[in-house]
């Protein structure tokens, strides 16, 4: 049998592939790239001093666990605010709220997701950091808490419009099938709707912590930057550093090739892993959910 | 205020930009200099000033001014990719070094000096400390105000981010007390803030915080602390009088550096720089001028 296709299909055909494998290329060629500037950290610097909790680069105080622990504190505290509000928002848009009040409200949450970080850093520095400070009598209101509030309300608006979508798109004779069931409503939205739309919203979670634990700007401005270990559950409640932050602060002036710069792509390396593991764990777990639904259907 | 500088920094990069490319077509023509100026980013604000006002007043002469640190504008210079390094500290022993091997010995010029102002709360009943209690206190010795004769508030220290070289002096000069051996460092609880603003809006709303930075970008509204070099020294608050008396204890030459002895339009800028005109400038935006 003979296969015709025109040149214009075929070039059409390549350009959306070379647009796929791209993808792939471009991380691994930024991977390559932290860990070709990244690794030399591990020859220059003892990994009992990388492990170390004292952070002063410039007097080669190479600890970086006070930052990988400013980081977790604050997406944890992040997520811990944004997963059950924009969770919650989405199931109102979708379930509860009427058509009408939809079409005005999501494009509203989705601005809120335009809204430059720098701006909120500002609001954050003028509004909310003092007024912490006064509401919980705090020595200082820049620390862990207001940063996991700012990068909250980073995450909700991309949280919100991505499990909205999902849930949307639960047929509509699911829930016709609960209520004719007997379920109230709350039950159809909690037994079936969510579960059927799981795996929209956990992909909308990972997207709101990916965007939470690679902010900067705003974080910079209102966590303080102590470089203080973060282990304590008061930690919260006290002024953190991040590696965001301290790789945006630190890596305009330090000399290329030397000890700190190598330390700093190190950090970096950290990040992507950490970025790398929680998509990865994302991802298997609705693939597992995925394949159980197919088994459930078939 | 800083945020507000720096867009006009940015604004005067571009123009600056602009204007060398231009002056550059002009150059092939003949009479017009351009001198390209870079480094620390306490002075680029003064720098930006001379240059508009020297623009102004020598229409054939065309300056650049980007800031990015005192360390950025020494590496230019021993690049060799501008004329005048700016500079928050003197060139370092291995920088002088590094110029020879290039060929050329860097040549230094005072143009201005700056004192470094310790500021709280105005609410702080605290108003004066020697440099000792600054140094405990950034150590983390102390950390209550009642510590150093004020009310029982915990301490909250601020300071500029590590690669300031506002940062590094006050470090050598206030925490270790200008004494080479002693290694103190910052308390790890020292909040590091990016930018000067930063300093200025937290302590302009806590009570509880201390911070420092260049008297030419305090506000009216903090309060200044007056200093004692020791027990025994008189209580001194920063001013243009106190810094050229030499009474006030944390103050600075500020630097700009040359390869080799300027020449042509450079000598003639350089010249213009310590004159009283342009010293005029400098106190105007806070710095104090130098006395010849």
């Amino acid at each position: 049998m003979k296969r015709s296709l025109s040149w214009s299909e075929t070039l059409i055909t390549a350009v959306v592939k070379t647009c796929g494998y791209s993808a792939v290329v471009f991380v691994l060629l930024i991977f390559f790239f932290l860990l070709r500037e990244g690794v030399p950290a591990l020859g220059e610097v003892k990994l009992s001093e990388l492990l170390s909790t004292r952070w002063y680069p410039i007097e080669n105080h190479f600890g970086i666990l006070p930052l990988i622990t400013g980081s977790i504190i604050v997406t944890l505290g992040a997520m811990l605010i944004a997963a059950p509000f924009g969770i919650g928002t989405a199931v109102f848009l979708s379930e509860i709220s009427p058509r009408w009040l939809r079409e005005i409200l999501k494009p509203l949450v989705e601005l809120l997701g335009g809204l430059p970080s720098v701006v909120l850093g500002f609001l954050g520095i003028l509004i909310l950091a003092p007024f912490l400070r006064t509401f919980l009598n705090l020595p200082t209101g820049l620390t862990a808490l207001a940063g996991a509030l700012l990068l909250g309300g980073i995450a909700v608006p991309t949280i919100v419009s991505i499990a909205e979508d999902a849930l949307d798109a639960v047929p509509q004779s699911y829930r016709e099938g609960a209520l004719a069931l007997g379920a109230t409503k709350w039950q159809t939205i909690w037994r079936v709707t969510l579960p059927a739309a799981r795996s929209g919203v956990l992909t909308a979670l990972m997207l709101g912590i990916g965007r939470t634990i690679g902010e900067t700007m705003a974080v910079m401005m209102v966590t303080g930057n102590a470089p203080v270990m973060a282990i304590k559950l008061s930690s919260i409640l006290a002024p953190v550093r991040t590696m965001t932050a301290t790789i945006a602060a630190e890596m305009g002036e330090v000399a290329n090739g030397s000890t700190y710069y190598h330390v700093l792509f190190f950090i970096g390396l950290v990040l992507f892993v950490i970025s790398l593991a929680v998509n990865i764990i994302a991802s298997s777990v609705v693939f597992r959910s995925k394949t159980r639904a197919e088994r459930v259907l078939s | 205020m800083k945020f507000i500088r720096f867009v006009v920094l940015i604004l005067s990069v571009f123009l600056a930009a602009c204007a060398g490319a231009s002056s550059q077509s002009h150059s092939q023509s003949g009479s017009s200099a351009y001198i390209q100026n870079k480094g620390s980013d306490t002075i680029v604000n003064l720098a930006l000033a001379w240059a508009e006002k020297y623009q102004a007043e020598h229409p054939d002469v065309s300056i650049s001014v980007t800031g990015g640190g005192s360390g950025t504008g020494i590496a230019a210079l021993l690049n060799k990719t501008v004329d005048i390094a700016n500079a928050s500290r003197q060139m370092q022993a291995e920088e002088i070094t590094q110029a020879k091997a290039r060929g050329f010995d860097p040549v230094e010029f005072v143009i201005a000096r700056d004192a470094i102002a310790v500021i709280v709360n105005p609410t702080n009943p605290v108003s004066r400390l020697t440099m000792q209690q600054i140094s405990d206190i950034y150590s983390g010795k102390f950390n209550n105000w009642a510590q150093v004769g004020g009310q029982d508030r915990p301490i909250v220290r601020l300071s500029r981010e590590v690669n300031s070289g506002t940062h590094v002096y006050f470090r050598d000069t206030v925490i270790r007390l200008g004494d080479p051996k002693n290694k103190t460092l910052f308390a790890t609880d020292t909040l590091l803030l990016p930018s000067s603003e930063g300093i200025v809006s937290e302590v302009r709303q806590n009570p509880n915080a201390i911070g420092y930075d260049g008297l030419g970008y305090v506000p009216s509204d903090l309060k200044k602390v007056a200093v004692a070099k020791d027990a025994n020294s008189p209580y001194v608050l920063p001013s243009i009088a106190t810094v050229n008396d030499k009474s006030y204890p944390i103050a600075r030459d500020l630097y700009m550096y040359t390869a080799g002895q300027p020449t042509g339009a450079i000598k003639a800028y350089l010249d213009w720089i310590v004159s009283p005109e342009a010293q005029t400038i400098v106190a105007n935006l806070g710095f104090v001028p130098i006395i010849k």
